[in-house]
């Protein structure tokens, strides 16, 4: 489990981080949603430590991140895997070389074995007999398959998605969100997963915690979201027409 | 303390030998075809200008070849070719590091718990810190040769006072300034675009600067270091 506990941060004089609490849960997939520069991604940040916090705690099944040593943190973060906005696939490798990456530099695994979990991480996300394909070669939904197939390369604990279907088609973003999901549920990792894409929130929204100008502003589930009484969670969740009918069909 | 981080202890050496082995092939092989063309181009070029300069009878001709070997031995292979490979190597080196931070590729490896400042920056120093004095040797011999190949065909000078002018006065230890200068100068080149490189933040324009200033500061530091050098080892 990863709690986070009264987390600060500022960037100059601006205050983008305020005092967020909030607990996520293994097995289960923990969203963070909010509008565009709310401070979502600089709290997953601030969580595996490319920002420092100011202030607070951000506990990796008890042992608080921010507080630990450089060994320690490597440690913890050998056991994450983090599926980048853009995928962060690494240009100079092929699909099986960057899946094959994190095996190479921390298991001691021969090389028929990290080509089998290799082969197993690709069929996962529906990308087998693309091995020797370069990053150029995918499309944006085959690079998050691929990234995603990365990020759990390694059997990682805790896994990190930044906006997982951002750019992608409807179907692929389906996709996409229900391999996190399975690979949760499959492997009882802890995700946390920062999305503002609505149809994401009611495919796989267990645990959601929304965010409005850097504040925890409400904490539920997708069948909670849909009967808020919070002002801003609610200009947020039925800002499309198509919400706006869900909910209109919900209330006959 | 980025350099710091670059010599920390490696955490897997067998990756990094196979970086080293490949940044040796990226940064130093792939150069040769343009050290080979401006080293024989140069030689030749000093060889003509020796000879021009020389319109004394009192000066033998054997002077041509004498100056060639010095010229390049000096300060066109060492100094000059380094600072052609500030910018072939030092623009490739931060541009390539700076798109993999403005693409979030560091923070993938620093999320894995992977030292990235170890992982990129350091098999890229200790690849040109060991093949840069290969690529200067070469350059030299080709410098030379380029030299014997304009002096005789121009008329210049012939065969045998070329080549008597290349071995007359010679002092090994020559050697010893122009490859130590070759050394550090690596190391400049290397760590000074992967610092620019590393620190980019924004978006293509800012690799683009990064490139630009790696170039430039490289550059000015090598001149700064041959000045500091020649000035330790030649100036007794």
């Amino acid at each position: 489990m990863i709690e986070i506990k009264n987390i600060n941060k500022t960037f100059g004089d601006r205050h983008v981080v305020k005092d967020v609490s909030f607990k996520f849960y293994p097995g289960k997939t923990n969203l963070m949603i909010g509008e565009s520069g709310c401070g979502k991604t600089t709290l997953v940040k601030l969580m595996v430590g490319l920002h420092e916090v100011d202030s607070g705690e951000v506990l990796f099944d008890g042992q608080n991140f921010p507080k630990l040593s450089q060994v320690e943190k490597q440690d913890i973060r050998k056991k994450i895997g983090m599926l980048f906005q853009g995928g962060a696939l690494f240009d100079s490798q092929t699909l099986e070389e960057n899946v094959m990456f994190p095996l190479d530099m921390f298991t001691e695994l021969s090389k028929e074995e990290k080509l089998e979990r290799v082969n197993f991480c690709l069929e996962k996300v529906q990308l087998v007999g693309k091995n020797k394909l370069y990053p150029a070669e995918l499309s944006g939904g085959m690079k998050k398959r691929a990234a995603l197939a990365r990020a759990i390369a390694n059997n990682p604990k805790y896994l990190f998605c930044d906006e997982p279907n951002s750019g992608l088609d409807p179907k692929t973003s389906i996709v996409i969100d229900n391999l996190i999901k399975d690979l949760t549920e499959e492997f009882n990792i802890t995700t946390v997963i920062i999305t503002h894409d609505m149809n994401s929130v009611m495919e796989i929204g267990e645990n959601i915690m929304f965010i409005h100008k850097g504040e925890n502003y409400w904490t539920g589930d997708k069948t909670q979201i849909l009967k808020t009484t919070n002002k801003e969670l609610f200009d947020f969740v039925f800002a499309s027409e198509f919400m706006k009918q869900v909910l209109s069909a919900t209330n006959k | 303390m980025l350099l710091y981080r670059v010599f920390s202890k490696p955490q897997k050496l067998s990756i990094y030998i196979r970086q080293i082995i490949f940044e040796i092939n990226n940064i130093g092989i792939t150069s040769l075809p343009i050290i080979a063309i401006i080293s024989v181009f140069m030689g030749g070029i000093i060889t003509i200008q020796a000879a021009h300069a020389i319109d004394s009878p009192l000066v033998p001709l054997y002077a041509v070849g004498f100056t060639t070997r010095e010229s390049i031995i000096l300060e066109f292979s060492p100094t000059i070719v380094c600072l052609i490979l500030a910018g072939k190597v030092g623009s490739n080196i931060a541009s390539e590091i700076g798109a993999m931070r403005i693409t979030e590729q560091i923070d993938a490896l620093e999320i894995m718990g992977i030292n990235s400042a170890g992982y990129l920056i350091f098999p890229k120093i200790a690849g040109a810190v060991f093949i840069f004095p290969f690529l200067i040797a070469i350059s030299m011999f080709l410098g030379i040769f380029g030299g014997y190949l304009m002096g005789v065909s121009s008329g210049a000078c012939t065969s045998y006072q070329y080549l008597f002018g290349i071995q007359a006065f010679f002092d090994p230890g020559k050697f010893y300034y122009s490859f130590t200068k070759v050394v550090v100068f690596a190391f400049i080149i290397t760590s000074v675009s992967a610092y620019f490189g590393y620190n980019t933040s924004g978006g293509a324009l800012e690799v683009g600067k990064s490139s630009t200033n790696a170039v430039v500061y490289s550059s000015i530091l090598i001149l700064l270091f041959s000045l500091i050098l020649t000035n330790i080892f030649l100036n007794t």
